[in-house]
């Protein structure tokens, strides 16, 4: 086990340098940052003294040592775009995705979690084929799209909910529940999956000759025991879910971290888009690493096989 | 009139050989179709409108006009001949992104898995570390250094899919060189080259098959979303994801720009979805996990 966690954790390790480096590449190659900077009337002396301050003149290895050791302290340089330390600006931001993923997380345990359940519970019932249809339609359904299309319903038609922005509860429902279709798909298939494996085992029909109650039965003894694979699926899940942010934010106006970089991009900040995608990655590795070693621990197959 | 008779008989045939879903198929088929046909099928031009013709409702709505059957956008081009030329653009971005990803991720699983040294350890490291980069984040980077463009999309949809390719190809190139055959090549004098590509390839072809129909679909959406946020392909160009993106400021006035090509979106990869589960089905019931 000890070996399999060093291996895999030196692993996310270099995974993480791979990242800066390519981060700081691509940056680079992005364009110069002084040409937006720079007002127009800036004289040549103007732009080169700009240029030896910010240290962009230096040979690229130097830029990236300097870059990646402040980073290492937190020092992620200054935002060309608003003039303040990045990591400030992204920390700024960082509540607002992480309500919206909580929200998601919220909206597809309760959807996903009791529907697969009773999916698996009624087998053949309308509301399983209900279930599968939707499972269908989640793989299908691109997120952006979905967004519109509860813009229009719940914004436009119904006048119910604010279409885009940040501050009242109301305003996380449709985000959240774009972010978090396409899990909640993903999260019914495979609690009906483990649920119809554990309700054919010899344990649960004792519970039932027991004369256990079947609320009972199925929430406490079969659900505890089709947990494993929900588990490691819910860590998965918060990796999904970084991922399809990014669209999520700029689809409704969330002034979250996915709404920051694409903005980001367009003002050619490179310390923004550095410091969020360093954020985003290392939260995204890490959760990675959790999987793999909730997974071995979880599964001794796995452990012996590394 | 068709004899009922021989229409059940056909229907039953049908069912019997197991032969693909018709609706789907015939979803694809049509695509297919339009794509390809686009030129001749299309009404107007998909990126020229006329200011005056602006915001036309489809038929049914008020205001709506026979000559602009799905209505036209803010710029008075008109919808349907937008989508189909959309479905060009979403059929090539599929076939070329999954076509060369299935030749990068194939050839990388293919040595690793063939020669189990340093070759293998590297390769398979290269997958690992590929897998935990969040990909989107790496395709709006991607995007920007290369300027949003098809080539850019194609370049995206590779470095998000070819792990997937290499794994399930090593796999499977490490148990196959154990078979008998591989032996009596080698002993035949079969070079390593001709192993590999006379021997080997050939066997792995129905894996890679079932994996490239099971992600036409994941490509299609995965174009769409990237250039709905302005990083995949560049307006005025009619993909369908520009063309979501489009009427997103409008959907008050104009629901039809974006929610049409949406839509079409949905079809097609429901569509495509069934026939990959069928293609597996028939080929390689072993992946039905994945």
């Amino acid at each position: 086990m000890q070996r399999y966690l060093a291996s895999r954790l030196l692993q996310a390790i270099v995974s993480m340098l791979v990242v800066s480096v390519v981060v700081f590449v691509l940056a680079r190659l992005t364009g110069d940052p002084l040409e937006i900077m720079m007002p127009a009337e800036a004289t040549k002396e103007d732009v080169a003294l700009m240029r030896a301050y910010l240290g962009l003149d230096r040979p690229w290895t130097v830029q990236y040592w300097r870059f990646i050791s402040r980073a290492v302290q937190g020092d992620f340089g200054r935002s060309v775009r608003f003039n303040r330390p990045a990591l400030d600006v992204v920390i700024e931001r960082y509540p607002a995705t992480l309500e919206l993923g909580g929200m998601a997380i919220l909206v597809v345990l309760a959807l996903g979690l009791p529907v697969g359940v009773y999916a698996a519970v009624r087998r053949g019932s309308v509301l399983d084929y209900l279930s599968r249809g939707v499972a269908a339609l989640g793989q299908a359904v691109p997120p952006f799209w979905l967004g519109l299309v509860l813009v229009l319903l719940f914004g436009v038609t119904l006048r119910l909910l604010p279409t885009s922005g940040r501050g009242t509860p109301a305003h996380i429902l449709l985000p959240g529940l774009t972010l978090g279709w396409f899990a909640v798909a993903g999260l019914m298939r495979l609690t009906r999956s483990a649920m119809l494996d554990v309700l054919g085992t010899e344990y649960i029909k004792l519970a039932r000759i027991k004369g256990l109650p079947e609320r009972q039965v199925i929430w406490k003894h079969a659900l505890k025991n089709a947990a494993l694979p929900i588990v490691t699926f819910a860590a998965l899940l918060f990796v999904a879910l970084l991922n399809g942010s990014i669209i999520v934010e700029t689809v409704f106006g969330w002034p979250g971290l996915g709404l920051l970089i694409i903005e980001a991009v367009q003002y050619r900040d490179y310390p923004v888009v550095q410091t969020v995608v360093l954020c985003l990655s290392c939260m995204y590795i890490s959760a990675n690493l959790l999987v793999d070693v909730l997974y071995a621990y979880l599964n001794p197959k796995i452990r012996y096989a590394a | 009139m068709i004899p009922m008779r021989s229409v059940l008989a056909i229907w039953c045939t049908w069912h019997e050989r197991r032969l693909p879903p018709r609706l789907p198929l015939l979803v694809v088929a049509l695509l297919g179709f339009c794509a390809l046909c686009a030129p001749l099928l299309a009404p107007h031009s998909p990126v020229e409108g006329s200011l005056g013709q602006r915001l036309i409702p489809p038929l049914g709505m008020e205001g709506s006009t026979a000559e602009h059957v799905l209505g036209t956008d803010r710029l008075g081009r008109d919808t349907l001949s937008r989508l189909l030329y959309g479905a060009q653009i979403s059929l090539a971005v599929s076939l070329v992104g999954i076509l060369l990803t299935g030749v990068v991720g194939s050839c990388i699983g293919l040595l690793a898995g063939f020669w189990s040294t340093w070759v293998d350890t590297l390769c398979m490291r290269l997958v690992d570390i590929s897998l935990s980069l969040p990909g989107i984040l790496m395709a709006v980077l991607l995007s920007v250094v290369f300027k949003p463009s098809f080539t850019n999309v194609v370049i995206v949809v590779i470095f998000l899919l070819w792990p997937s390719y290499a794994r399930l190809v090593r796999g499977e190139t490490l148990s196959l060189k154990q078979q008998e055959f591989v032996a009596l090549a080698r002993v035949a004098g079969c070079s390593n080259l001709t192993i590999m590509c006379r021997h080997i390839l050939p066997n792995l072809a129905p894996s890679i098959l079932v994996l490239a129909t099971l992600q036409v679909g994941f490509v299609i959406v995965l174009e769409a979303s990237l250039s709905c946020i302005g990083v995949g392909i560049p307006p005025p160009t009619p993909s369908w994801g520009v063309m979501v993106a489009d009427g997103r400021g409008l959907i008050e006035q104009a629901w039809w720009i974006s929610i049409l090509p949406g839509v079409a979106i949905l079809v097609t990869v429901i569509s495509l979805n069934i026939l990959g589960d069928w293609v597996r089905d028939r080929l390689d019931p072993k992946l039905r996990q994945m």
